[in-house]
């Protein structure tokens, strides 16, 4: 772990300038839209709802996205839009009202409702905003109402967590108290992990977002400051920015490394001296390169292609190449928020090639072409390149495992690993 | 607007997929947003196809909203049959495209590709998926079918309708052709599984049709039967009657005797429902919702081949609502028609059945309330693609039926036994059957309480809910159900000691 010892030496000073080659493509995307997220975000926030306002295309895309079905009882529902609702007999909101208390009065237990917007809730132009602030007059102070979108027209994939995220942040309470705010979902192992690290560099004040329950609404204002978890909440960032409250810039803790780096630019922004960050995250840094040992061989070397999906790929990509010793024939990401992921692009190796968008058929061909050892996608397109005999890794499980951090950062080498180390058992 | 927690069908256009996926030889393009591109994983992981399935999703943005999503259509078209080459192309919109009103059938008409472009109309807000799949199939049979033949051995049918993500189509058609090889009848073409463009016009070559799933290939059958003159046979060989009637249909159609393939090794199904062990299953109160095919053969072989009472019968398949509630007719019930899984579960609730046979979805309800449950019909789940052969039609098909039905109840001497040393600690009530996990028991009374039934609810007494309590576990829910019938039957307000055993009396026939 010198490459990070040295730079933490250095005031995690990290060249700001991209040296990657970012194509465009645009064309065929495979790609789920932002309703996918209703599927971890409903797991996160234990006492809210989601009620996406759409087709049954959505109805049907959440059900197989959930995959397994395991919820008996899930806590997200599609109202589903009809001819009668686009013909205009009924009227959207009535419907809206009523098929809402029909929901409540199932389920006493929800504190927060999410109207979840969708592609045909958006074409025919239904205010979704408006239905929320008349519900949540309706039902206050029980249950709060709140709207997002999470349409694939506007969203893919984990920018309907962002969408999410950006809807809680005018909700969130007012302080001039110096704060920190983590944002993005974590699961609730690795935020209590984090917690105890940020006390013991001695930042006060951390908070969530989002909570764990509706009720914690985290205190933000001029004083606060957010440091990103997840690299797709571009518009929760401006949110919280619209708020007063500052971004600490820093690389995605994911793998040993991202996780110093993350960690010591907030202890900075704290004004907490280096040799504390150094000694705080001795012990994590420590179990981590041990867990990380175990795999660096099967990933050593390795040619890894990145399917564009969930956008976590430039900082997988970076933890991959820099602590994994793998090499990266492309990174695709649907969307590349230069900002957020400039200290993750700057740790990748030159030249590497980052496409943003997709134009599938394409990609297919050149993923064919180049035969990587590993290549990360999405569900729909894993088993038809295992059955071409290429090695997958497919990304949703990215957003359900907790793999930041360091104590989990042997789990996340361990998702890349796993396809490898089973099809050697499978050939031995 | 439908509050929906879960889904019986996806939108008419997965069922256009289901087609184009099972066929060979033909794409479909489709104008849909990024996100609808999630099927293909129904079909990739679900199924655990080896390939993509052969759809093109032009996947507009809402910055392409302003602009024009006609034109990203065409170039999706073009496209698609220059990198694939189908021998036929289907076009449509799924929900969002068809707001937009893009008109995919003038715009690929534009085009003039040297194939035959079929647009599919399949209204999202009305329609579901197995109407998608049912006209997807009949516009491909319409435009492909080639001229009624001049010849046709007598001999010789087509199978209509298995298809991609069909509750266990692979293995019925193996069975079905299985049963045809024994009866010397040729298959001329299987379709859409595993069928061409090309293979749907020589249709018209065989003397009759086979409708395997009337959800998906009646119409397609009815309008061969009318411009073909092919008769068509639409028994469902499911269960060892179906299975029967099917086979003696067919021999008629094709003027051949069946008594050979009939005095044949057949299915096990009927002595293991003679054999004693089987004893126990007698009259046991099973529920059954499906689809319409899956739903009224299971409810037929689960009174006539197996001996249950059958307490409910529904489907989602509102298409074939008169089907199944003629088969509730029999079975001296009246059907349920629903797609809204919330009806459902409060129709289960109140029946209190012993099993159920339903869906994925009946299977969380039958888990909530603590009954055991086998599944018979899709939605589909990776579950229902095992491994090995496990058809519902045919002889074999019964056998897995046996199987499917009996398998999650107790197995009768266990129940015995429980009956015999009900007072034993490890046997006493307070616990679940173990292959339930052995957890403790939810009273029955909490189920009851649920405000489910429109008539008025029955009061017990106290000495009433005690003496109740003494009825082994296993059947309390049965001795609950009909004292409070008797009791609302007879209008009484409250239930006494005397109410119980006088409910007793009446239903023990």
């Amino acid at each position: 772990m010198t490459a990070h010892a040295t730079s933490l030496a250095c005031g995690q000073k990290i060249s700001q300038e991209t040296r990657q080659e970012i194509r465009h493509e645009r064309g065929q995307r495979a790609v789920f839209c932002g309703l996918t997220g209703i599927v971890w975000l409903h797991r996160k926030i234990q006492d809210a709802f989601f009620l996406v306002v759409g087709s049954r295309t959505c109805a049907h895309l959440i059900q197989s996205a959930a995959g397994v079905m395991i919820f008996a009882e899930p806590r997200f529902a599609t109202a589903i839009i009809e001819e009668r609702d686009l013909a205009g007999l009924a009227d959207a909101h009535e419907e809206l009202d009523r098929v809402v208390r029909r929901l409540l009065e199932r389920r006493p237990d929800i504190k927060l409702l999410f109207l979840v917007g969708s592609c045909p809730s958006e074409v025919i132009k239904l205010d979704l905003g408006r239905a929320a602030a008349r519900l949540s007059g309706d039902f206050a102070p029980d249950v709060r109402v709140l709207s997002y979108s999470g349409s694939g027209i506007e969203t893919t994939f984990t920018q309907g967590e962002d969408a999410c995220l950006a809807a809680l942040v005018p909700d969130l309470t007012r302080s001039t108290d110096e704060s920190l705010l983590v944002v993005g979902a974590l699961a609730d192992v690795v935020e209590d992990q984090f917690s105890r690290l940020f006390a013991d560099l001695g930042i006060a004040n951390v908070r969530f977002l989002p909570g764990r329950r509706a009720a914690d609404r985290a205190p933000i204002g001029p004083n606060a400051r957010y440091l990103l978890a997840q690299p797709f909440l571009a518009d929760t960032a401006r949110a919280l920015e619209d708020r007063g409250v500052t971004r600490i810039p820093a690389p995605f803790p994911l793998g040993a490394e991202g996780t110093t780096l993350w960690l010591a630019a907030a202890a900075s922004a704290f004004g907490i001296p280096p040799a504390r960050v150094v000694a705080v995250t001795e012990a994590g840094r420590a179990r981590a390169a041990r867990a990380l040992q175990a795999h660096r061989a099967a990933l050593s070397g390795r040619r890894v292609f990145f399917f564009p999906d969930s956008q976590l790929e430039v900082p997988l990509a970076r933890f991959l190449s820099r602590e994994m010793g793998a090499e990266l024939i492309e990174v695709g990401t649907p969307y590349l928020h230069r900002a957020h992921l400039a200290e993750d692009l700057a740790l990748l190796p030159d030249g590497t090639a980052v496409t943003e968008g997709q134009s599938l058929d394409d990609q297919l061909d050149r993923c064919r072409a180049a035969r990587p050892d590993l290549t990360v996608c999405g569900l729909g397109l894993a088993n038809p390149l295992e059955a071409e005999d290429l090695p997958t890794k497919w990304s949703i499980e990215l957003l359900f495992t907790p793999i930041q951090g360091y104590e989990q950062a042997g789990d996340l080498a361990g998702l890349f690993t796993r396809p490898l180390a089973r099809r050697a058992r499978l050939e031995a | 607007m439908q509050l929906t927690l879960w889904t019986y069908e996806g939108p008419p256009h997965i069922g256009a997929m289901r087609v184009a996926t099972a066929m060979r030889g033909l794409h479909y393009v489709l104008h849909a947003p990024q996100g609808d591109t999630y099927a293909d994983l129904l079909f990739t992981m679900i199924e655990r196809h080896g390939a993509r399935p052969p759809v093109t999703y032009t996947t507009f943005q809402a910055r392409d909203l302003g602009a024009d999503t006609a034109e990203i259509f065409k170039q999706a078209v073009a496209a698609a049959y220059e990198r694939f080459r189908p021998q036929a192309m289907i076009v449509g919109a799924s929900c969002t495209a068809e707001l937009l009103q893009d008109d995919p059938a003038g715009l690929s008409r534009a085009l003039g590709l040297p194939i035959p472009v079929i647009p599919l109309e399949l209204p999202a807000y009305q329609k579901k998926e197995n109407w998608g799949a049912s006209e997807t199939f009949y516009r491909l049979v319409r435009m492909l079918a080639g001229p009624p033949a001049e010849t046709r051995p007598k001999a010789s049918c087509n199978i209509l309708g298995p298809t991609s993500l069909g509750f266990r189509h692979r293995d019925d058609l193996r069975e079905v052709r299985g049963l045809l090889g024994e009866l010397g009848i040729a298959v001329n073409v299987v379709a859409p599984l595993g069928a061409t463009p090309a293979d749907l016009g020589r249709l018209s070559e065989a003397a009759f049709n086979l409708v395997l799933y009337p959800e998906v290939a009646r119409s397609a059958a009815q309008w061969l039967e009318r411009t073909h003159g092919q008769p068509f046979v639409e028994t469902a060989p499911i269960g060892v009657k179906g299975t029967t009637a099917f086979i003696e249909a067919v021999a008629t159609l094709a003027g051949i005797d069946p008594s050979p393939v009939l005095s044949g090794e057949g299915s096990r199904l009927p002595w293991y429902s003679r054999s004693v062990d089987s004893t126990y299953l007698t009259g046991k109160r099973v529920f059954v919702f499906g689809d319409a095919t899956h739903a009224v053969a299971a409810a037929r072989v689960a009174a006539r081949e197996i001996g249950f009472s059958v307490v409910g019968l529904g489907t989602y398949s509102r298409e074939f609502a008169r089907e199944v509630r003629a088969e509730a007719a029999h079975h001296g019930i009246e059907a349920l028609v629903t797609d809204d899984y919330l009806a459902v579960e409060a129709a289960i609730t109140a029946a209190q059945p012993e099993l159920v046979l339903g869906t994925q979805m009946e299977r969380h309800i039958a888990k909530r309330l603590g009954i055991p449950c086998a599944v018979i019909s899709a939605p589909m789940h990776v579950q229902d693609v095992p491994a090995r052969h496990a058809p519902q039609m045919g002889f074999e098909g019964a056998n897995v039926l046996f199987d499917t039905f009996v398998h999650p109840l107790m197995m009768g001497l266990e129940e015995h036994l429980l009956a015999m040393f009900r007072d034993d600690p490890e046997f006493h009530d307070g616990v679940a059957p173990s292959h339930l996990g052995g957890r403790p028991r939810e009273e029955a009374g909490t189920v009851v309480a649920a405000p489910v039934t429109a008539t008025a609810p029955v009061v017990w007494s106290i000495e009433a809910e005690r003496e109740l309590k003494k009825v082994p576990f296993f059947v309390r829910g049965k001795a609950r159900h009909n004292t409070e019938r008797f009791a609302r039957e007879r209008a009484l307000p409250l239930i006494t000691v005397e109410t119980l055993y006088d409910a007793k009396a009446h239903f023990s026939r």
